[in-house]
């Protein structure tokens, strides 16, 4: 049986690493531009993996999951706000729950 | 006197950021719950990590009963962002920062901290950033709290409907810059439908949702990265 806080331990020491090893030992930015591509792009390519298809069976229904993604990429699309998109894609998944 | 200035400065500046947090974590908070989590655990977690999605992937890795190694590469490669946002924050903190601050400063490097630290005249004040942690942290973790509390007590139908939050803010996170810029939209769409393909492919199936995170990050990052370099400091 794995520890929930041994796990919570590991990430927080990782993660903390991450943050401040740059602080401790760089003085001004990171020359290699691979590496500074590299980096720029983590964060689309990380998200867009765990969202989707993630997002389709979060509900427990796929066919609600589908309706909730495409109302979320649709409010995104028209510049809506974080909460705004969460809240369109909740009801919307709430709604289509309903039938 | 100048230190309390900006102290008080940085919690201003923090409490729309710590509202914001408040939401995101909500719904972190119920995938906390629906993935068994108690609320200690998820305060504790939030109060120690600071990360959206570094934390919803780490959940899914300890329903599965993942490795401990596995968590720390997934973690590594989730939170790689953080290392850019410190490299690049180096050159707004005093040069005469001294290291035992500069751990400090280093806890809470968020998206969001991060935003508002380089949006201020250099050098920032160390302080600035200590209003901001202060204020923001605890937003972030009440709202894990709550969400885990909440996810038991409200009704089935609703905590399914909550259950979608978090990957609709991720969502809106990605969209936006991704309209204006064709090769992130391609490279959005891209690993969307390999993740696809690792979840239902039956040769790739195997492979957990912690591992698929990490190979796919690293590999399409370093595609996008060869095929389009970026020009300017980020």
């Amino acid at each position: 049986m794995k520890s929930t806080f041994l796990y919570i331990f590991v990430m927080a020491a990782v993660t903390y690493a991450v943050r401040v090893i740059p602080l401790v030992f760089f003085h001004g930015q990171i020359r290699s531009r691979f590496f500074r591509s590299f980096l720029h792009y983590v964060p689309y390519v990380t998200l867009s993996v765990m969202t989707f298809p993630a997002i389709l069976n979060a509900s427990g229904s796929l066919a609600s999951g589908l309706i909730g993604f495409a109302v979320a990429v649709a409010v995104s699309l028209v510049r809506g706000s974080l909460p705004l998109v969460a809240a369109c894609c909740c009801l919307a998944v709430y709604l289509a729950g309903l039938i | 006197m100048a230190a309390k200035k900006e102290f008080f400065r940085g919690i201003r500046n923090g409490l729309p950021v710590s509202a914001g947090y408040f939401a995101v974590s909500f719904s972190l908070g119920i995938l906390m719950r629906n993935a068994g989590l108690d609320p200690l655990e998820g305060l504790v977690m939030s109060l120690v990590n600071n990360t959206s999605a570094g934390e919803a992937a780490a959940v899914g890795i300890i329903a599965s009963g993942g490795s401990y190694l596995e968590m720390a590469v997934n973690q590594l490669v989730i939170n790689l962002r953080y290392f850019l946002m410190s490299a690049a924050l180096t050159v707004h903190l005093s040069k005469e920062l001294p290291l035992s601050r500069r751990l400090v400063v280093g806890f809470d490097v968020t998206d969001e901290i991060f935003a508002c630290l380089i949006s201020q005249k250099k050098p920032v004040s160390e302080f600035f950033a200590y209003g901001l942690a202060v204020i923001t942290i605890p937003g972030w973790a009440a709202g894990t709290v709550l969400g885990i509390i909440f996810g038991d007590i409200l009704p089935p139908s609703v905590v399914s409907a909550l259950s979608v939050a978090l990957y609709a803010m991720f969502t809106a996170v990605i969209i936006p810059p991704a309209r204006k810029d064709r090769r992130l939209a391609l490279l959005v769409v891209v690993s969307m439908l390999a993740s696809l393909v690792f979840t239902f492919d039956p040769l790739s199936r195997f492979i957990s949702e912690g591992m698929k995170i990490i190979i796919l990050t690293l590999v399409l990052s370093a595609a996008a990265a060869l095929i389009w370099p970026v020009e300017e400091e980020t």
